[in-house]
């Protein structure tokens, strides 16, 4: 760790990165973030590759989810830059306006639906919020199509939230993530719940869309089939830190007692013999 | 994305029209090339996107819908373009967003109707939640050792304890208004003195025990229209059904104990708070001094003023708790309905003490407690 501060820019004065741009999205510099006396980062360093869907494990209370709220400026952390598509976001108001908000989606981990508005409705908020202009028969169309892109059967579309089951609220809250083409998708546990078809189907969903749309996805997960299935990389934190990125092999090699624990448990295995009877059919 | 979309049509070489869509068909730039697409008449055959430098979803299906209205064929999509029209294609439906929604003049009368005709399960539920409650009391008079002391303790310091300054506040300047605007009034007959009567009988009879329980609905009543509420939410309360704990006899019942004793008390205080705001207006304004005015109180009140006030305030603490429990334990779905048990809480106990306090004011005026 360095001693020296980390320096923080102006956001207002940063130039935000073209779409085709082939920097990292993602930067996390010497992150710190203290509830109280509880340190739950220490200089955690995090870099996601444009393009790539990044997993992100952990034991309970490692901090992903604090991670996440931090990449996405909804928890100002104690020390620490991080850099959104060329912005740097840590030390700014969540209310702020810096004109990235609209090129990111986030998947809450149960869905955080608007629980008055039917789905095809709570997919139209951030269309309505971001871009006024649309003709609202478009907007309508738009949230129509990414509904039913999101997997959603058709009469989805018109219902409440309190109506539909866990599998179907997390696809229906991917929809809204998706609603603004974002570059970059945040999906907190998207596979937690669901039963093992689902949870299949979801990571399948993820690839294609990644493949399709040219995501970046940053992936809190607990699921070994999502890591072996969907994830180009995997970032494991671990005291208070990332103490390693890469592909699942490559984490393997590396010996730390966790990772070892993790990936060659028994679930670890049968995850990877599932992944591997998955190849070779 | 400083740059625009637009579009161009010209006639091709066969004799029909080509639209050629150029620059960046984004969603952020979508907004005015497809209200200008959607005033073209003239048929068009091909559409052209060659001249299109980036495209995201909402571009590719803003090119699809015009193609597919059309019956025109997409050329010169790149790789990406093409992917993401493939994408999107047959991907639409024409199902509406919003949930159907009945017009006001239908739903209005519609809603009442609903209302009356629930009347009786309602009343029906109340009764049974009532009955639930009594059967709870019978279990832990059979089981003391299981009765929640901690958790009577706990709400009676919410109730109670804490509703102090507030009710305490209020009471004081209720009784400073009575006593000045009844100066007033009793002036013109030469009557200040009887101020003290007024003051005394007013609120130990009536609007101590009524302004209390109007707070105590408002304090107390939501709250426990919501928690209750919001445990149900959670499931908390199916957690505690599965382990055999009786929500009613955890949750319900101690708070209706702590209300039903606390309004006792509260009324009360709130009596003798309201009787020393007379007695300062008495002190500065008529000339009354402030101890004389007191014990005049107590040759003016008849005792059963007193016992009038405290048998109303457990019957008015027991409404408000049962109607908070009620509703709160009738929450499901979402949090919408959290806020509209919490108001028919209120709403419903506050209803029903006015109701019950003139049926009370009758009934001991009939029995010659005047």
């Amino acid at each position: 760790m360095n001693d020296q501060p980390i320096e923080q820019p102006d956001p207002n004065t940063q130039e935000v990165l073209p779409r085709d741009s082939d920097e990292p999205p993602i930067v996390v510099q010497g992150l710190v973030n203290q509830f109280g006396s509880t340190r739950v980062h220490d200089g955690l360093d995090l870099t996601v590759r444009n393009g790539e869907i990044l997993g992100v494990v952990g034991g309970s209370g490692t901090g992903k989810s604090v991670l996440m709220r931090s990449i996405i400026g909804l928890q100002t952390p104690t020390e620490g830059r991080i850099d959104v598509l060329g912005k740097t976001i840590t030390g700014i108001d969540p209310d702020q306006n810096i004109g990235v908000r609209c090129r990111w989606g986030v998947l809450f981990q149960g869905g955080a639906l608007f629980s008055t508005l039917t789905v095809g409705e709570n997919v139209e908020v951030p269309l309505k919020q971001f871009y006024p202009e649309i003709d609202p028969d478009l907007r309508a169309e738009i949230a129509r199509y990414k509904v039913l892109q999101s997997g959603l059967p058709e009469d989805a579309i018109g219902k409440f939230p309190s109506e539909l089951s866990g599998g179907m609220k997390k696809r229906a809250g991917l929809a809204r993530a998706l609603a603004l083409d974002p570059e970059l998708l945040f999906l907190d546990e998207p596979t937690a719940g669901l039963d093992p078809i689902g949870a299949a189907k979801f990571d399948r969903l993820t690839v294609e869309l990644k493949e399709t749309l040219g995501l970046t996805v940053f992936l809190i997960t607990h699921d070994l089939d999502t890591l072996y299935e969907s994830c180009d990389r995997v970032a494991v934190l671990a005291d208070k830190k990332v103490i390693a990125v890469g592909t699942i092999p490559e984490l393997v090699e590396t010996g730390h007692p966790w990772i070892e624990e993790y990936f060659n448990g028994p679930r670890g295995r049968a995850a990877q013999a599932s992944h591997l009877r998955g190849e070779a059919s | 994305m400083d740059s625009n979309a637009q579009f161009s049509l010209e006639e091709d070489g066969d004799g029909g029209m080509q639209l050629a869509l150029s620059g960046p068909l984004l969603i952020s730039t979508i907004g005015a090339l497809d209200h200008q697409l959607r005033g073209i008449s003239e048929p068009i055959t091909t559409v052209d996107l060659s001249g299109v430098e980036v495209i995201d979803t909402s571009g590719a299906w803003v090119a699809c819908t015009i193609s597919t209205e059309h019956e025109a064929e997409i050329t010169g999509a790149n790789e990406r373009a093409q992917r993401l029209l493939d994408a999107v294609q047959g991907l639409n439906s024409d199902i509406p967003l919003e949930a159907e929604r009945d017009p006001v003049w239908e739903r209005v009368p519609m809603a009442l109707g609903q209302q009356v005709f629930e009347a009786r399960s309602g009343v029906a539920g109340v009764v049974g939640a009532l009955g639930r409650v009594i059967i709870g009391f019978g279990n832990m008079l059979r089981r003391p050792s299981s009765f929640p002391y901690r958790a009577l303790v706990a709400q009676m310091e919410q109730v109670g304890v804490s509703a102090l300054p507030i009710v305490g506040l209020m009471s004081f300047l209720i009784g400073v208004v009575i006593a000045q605007q009844g100066a007033v009034q009793l002036e013109q007959f030469g009557a200040e003195a009887l101020t003290v009567n007024l003051v005394g009988r007013i609120t130990l009879r009536e609007l101590g025990v009524l302004m209390t329980a109007i707070m105590v609905a408002g304090r107390s009543g939501s709250a426990f229209a919501a928690q209750l509420g919001t445990m149900k939410l959670t499931e908390e309360i199916d957690a505690m059904r599965t382990i055999g704990i009786s929500p009613t006899e955890k949750l319900i019942i101690p708070r209706i104990l702590a209300c039903t004793f606390m309004m006792v008390l509260l009324g009360f205080y709130s009596a003798v708070i309201a009787i020393i705001g007379g007695a300062v207006v008495g002190q500065i304004g008529l000339g009354i001094p402030f101890f004389t005015f007191l014990s005049r109180i107590q040759e003016v009140v008849p005792l059963h003023d007193v016992w009038v006030g405290m048998i109303k305030a457990p019957v008015f603490g027991l409404i408000i708790a049962m109607a908070g429990c009620y509703h709160g334990m009738r929450v499901q779905g979402n949090s919408e309905e959290v806020g509209k048990r919490t108001t028919m809480a209120v709403v419903s106990a506050i209803f029903a003490v006015i109701v019950l306090d003139a049926f009370f004011a009758v009934f001991f005026t009939e029995i010659g407690w005047g």
